[in-house]
């Protein structure tokens, strides 16, 4: 049913339908509205869950980690400084393999304080052990929390994730959506099966320490757990279009990538502006395409190179730099075409919600062609 | 043995570690002066001291790490801490 | 009733020979009973009993982070909650993981007032990293971060009073044990195991490496604690102090001496001045817990 929702109310909405037993959060723009709206929920019945009113997001994701290892769905919600506070906490909720899913309503770090978007947050815990998908509008970020559910709680996988949606950009519009029914989605995801339960009929020691001769193995479980995610996500991407018709069967998706020369690369919202820029420059003759990634984590490397292999060009538009080098999505295409021919050229922009407009995205695409970049776009340079 | 996911484990393996070859001292029991109060088998850090019959107290040898609380504080001085022969 | 039979800490793990803490955990899980999922922070007993694959521990346990045990306890509860499930939420940490890195999740845990039982085993130091001192570490204690020297004479504070600020919290069952006082100590486990809502019980548990005694001393060091008035089992019911335990009072020193991390107070000679501050810390606590006979 097509509903005109706020985007952290249709994200709500999809986790109350994904029907999680614990619910811990903590407050923070802008993902405040989705942990209200899931409070209301669950103050009207309309949320069969526990809703723990934590002190802080430590202990939201702490709290957690104890209710998964018990058994139950769980679900939080946090962005920024939040996720920043939970940082020790994200790899061991991964290295201990539960499968939490969390959306992130991304906002820049401070300081500078700033509440506004980008995607600094959730890609500073890249290296965390959680899947990472970005939606580029609200119907995706609804959709990707029923698929990620799915995927992190198959027992060969067995991972935390990210569901990350653009802060006000998207958790703050309205926009139109398919809603799903609740037996639609009882269909797609089957009730929360633990691999291993804390259980007083069976004890199990969970969270004990590994000496150098265990350590490595674990790691190397831990990525190669990462790297079948690859594959449950294209399957369950799959069975997601089978039943409800919309297609998240790919780690990447093109637009106008089949004939293109140039490829711009990008994450989360902005792929909808790139796509109205290619659309105009596709008039003015400009072979221009876009290859959006929906997977950061586990980073589809080879279904890039392969999408790529036919561009001259290609433009990575980088919500986030890792300060002292360059943005992270650019170091990883670079590397994921490395040997190749292709000019690659990375642009960090959009930093603490600077507007990117239709005719960025034109001049980055002017810039690449002339072989410029790597490099901040969009600065003021009367401030520097 | 493939890894537990998540370093987990079921009870089992703990006794795999025999503590007992860090012992220097270890606890000689005598039935004479036990009380059978059985404060040894309360107080003992590892829980390795057995109850085998009437003022019959055992410590397995295999986990004792010889501390002697187990004499120090029995009412019945009925425990003595002997040099172990290596 | 304590059904003292009850063995779930397994031989073989890797406690110092005559480790107080050891000794406390089996106490505290003959008082809890089999029903019941345990909840460890990082620390000696963490570390001790849990090298991949090797688990001392029969019931169900899990150890997450150094300073978040009260937050995973909060969770496990709400799940069984959810589920309908009976199991007792018990955490069992060090002074450090509970009155100093852990107090933010304590704090959050006990004002939600969850069905859990919160004990801390009190070594009154970061034993596992090496005797550094922690909010728990008592007046004038030598540790490798408060080391007495030319001009120190220890740690420069007092302990840190948590069961009091956990009290202050709401909560309806706050104690305080020693290892040294095992039926007491096993009561008041099931006390509050029992008592629903988050209830919270600080161990005395002497540590042998750490404090500078020999591990056959552990129970008598324990106990002087108590009889010379340094440490307090008390009960506080609804934040109201219930039951303390009278002694006939010794002179602190008698408890000072038998340690190394007080050696500095008596050597190279005795310092009157700094004994009779800690003896007045053993009056002050006297007085308000009304422990002389
Ligand atoms: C966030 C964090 N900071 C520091 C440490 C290092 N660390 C591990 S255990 C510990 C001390 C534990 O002290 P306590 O809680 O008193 O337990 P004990 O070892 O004394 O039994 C410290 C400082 C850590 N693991 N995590
Ligand atoms: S010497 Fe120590 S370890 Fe050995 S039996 Fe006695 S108390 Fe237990
Ligand atoms: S250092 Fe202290 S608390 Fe830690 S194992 Fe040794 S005796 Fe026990
Ligand atoms: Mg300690």
């Amino acid at each position: 049913m097509k509903e005109i929702l706020e985007g952290s109310h249709a994200v709500a909405e999809a986790v109350r339908l994904c029907r999680p037993q614990v619910v811990s959060a903590y407050p923070i723009t802008p993902q405040t509205h989705i942990v209200e709206a899931l409070a209301s929920m669950v103050a009207d019945c309309k949320l069969d869950a526990e809703y723990i009113c934590v002190e802080s997001e430590f202990s939201a994701l702490s709290a957690c980690i104890g209710a998964s290892t018990a058994g139950s769905r769980t679900y939080s919600a946090t962005t920024s400084q939040g996720l920043a506070l939970m940082y020790e906490v994200c790899f061991n909720a991964a290295g201990m393999r539960l499968p939490i899913v969390m959306t992130i309503a991304n906002r820049a770090m401070s300081a500078p304080l700033s509440i506004w978007n980008d995607q600094q947050d959730s890609i500073s815990l890249r290296d965390s052990g959680w899947i990472q998908l970005y939606a580029e509008d609200n119907q995706e970020a609804l959709d990707l929390h029923l698929l990620a559910y799915r995927v992190c709680e198959d027992h060969d996988i067995l991972l935390p994730a990210f569901v990350c949606f653009d802060g006000f950009i998207l958790s703050h519009t309205y926009e139109p959506v398919d809603m799903p029914t609740q037996e639609e989605v009882d269909a797609y995801l089957p009730a929360f099966n633990p691999y291993q339960r804390l259980d007083a009929k069976d004890p199990i020691s969970f969270g004990m320490y590994a000496t150098p001769d265990y350590y490595m193995e674990f790691r190397y479980e831990n990525q190669r757990a990462m790297l079948r995610a690859k594959e449950a996500i294209v399957r369950y991407g799959t069975l997601f279009k089978e039943q409800f018709g919309r297609d998240y069967s790919g780690l990447i998706e093109g637009y106008e990538l089949e004939d293109a020369e140039i490829a711009l690369v990008a994450m989360g919202s902005i792929c909808g502006t790139v796509k109205d820029a290619i659309d105009e420059m596709r008039k003015d003759g400009i072979k221009v395409g876009l290859l959006k990634i929906r997977c950061f984590r586990p980073f589809p490397d080879e279904e890039i190179a392969a999408a790529l292999a036919h561009v001259k060009t290609v433009a990575i538009l980088d919500k986030n730099v890792s300060l002292g080098s360059k943005g992270a999505v650019g170091l990883e295409i670079k590397d994921a075409l490395y040997g190749s021919s292709i000019a690659v050229y990375d642009y960090i922009l959009g930093l603490g919600g600077r507007d990117i407009r239709k005719k960025d995205i034109r001049a980055i695409t002017k810039l690449a062609e002339q072989g410029s970049g790597d490099m901040f776009y969009g600065l003021r340079e009367e401030l520097l | 043995m493939p890894l537990n996911i998540g370093c987990t484990a079921r009870p089992g393996r703990g006794r795999d570690n025999k503590t007992g070859s860090w012992r220097v001292f270890y606890p000689i029991f005598t039935e004479e002066t036990c009380t059978g109060c059985e404060i040894c088998v309360l107080l003992c850090p590892e829980g390795c001291i057995e109850k085998k019959g009437e003022k019959k107290y055992v410590p397995d040898l295999d986990y004792c790490k010889g501390c002697g609380l187990c004499a120090e504080e029995c009412p019945g001085d009925a425990i003595t801490m002997e040099k172990e022969e290596k | 009733m304590v059904d003292k039979s009850i063995e779930n800490f397994e031989c073989g793990h890797r406690a110092c020979g005559g480790c107080g803490a050891a000794t406390a955990v089996r106490m505290i899980l003959k008082g809890a009973g089999e029903d019941v999922i345990v909840v460890s922070p990082t620390g000696c007993l963490e570390v001790f009993t849990t090298p991949y694959p090797e688990t001392a521990w029969k019931v169900p346990w899990i150890h997450s982070l150094f300073e978040n045990a009260a937050a995973v306890a909060s969770g496990i509860e709400a799940s069984l909650k959810r589920q309908g499930r009976s199991e007792k939420v018990l955490v069992i940490g060090g002074d450090g993981a509970t009155v100093d890195i852990g107090m933010l999740c304590l704090s959050g845990a006990f004002e939600r007032n969850h069905d859990i039982t919160y004990i801390c085993y009190d070594n009154e130091a970061y034993m596992n990293t090496g005797i550094q001192r922690s909010g728990a570490t008592p007046f004038d204690a030598s540790t490798s971060t408060s080391p007495a020297g030319s001009c120190s004479m220890g740690n420069k504070h007092a302990k840190k009073d948590v069961p009091a600020i956990l009290a202050a919290h709401g909560s309806p069952y706050v104690a305080t044990a020693s290892l040294s006082y095992p039926t007491d100590l096993m009561k008041k486990v099931e006390t509050a195991v029992n008592t629903p809502g988050a209830t919270y019980i600080q161990i005395h548990a002497p540590c042998c490496t750490g404090w500078g005694f020999e591990g056959d001393q552990t129970v008598a060091v324990g106990k002087l604690a108590i009889e010379t008035g340094l440490w307090v089992n008390y009960e506080m019911v609804d934040g109201v102090l219930r039951k303390a335990k009278k002694v006939k009072r010794k002179p602190v020193e008698e408890y000072l001496s038998v340690q190394k991390r007080f050696r500095h107070l008596f050597k190279p000679k005795r310092n009157e001045e700094e004994i009779a501050k800690i003896q007045a810390i053993a009056d002050a606590n006297a007085a308000k817990f009304g422990i002389d006979i």
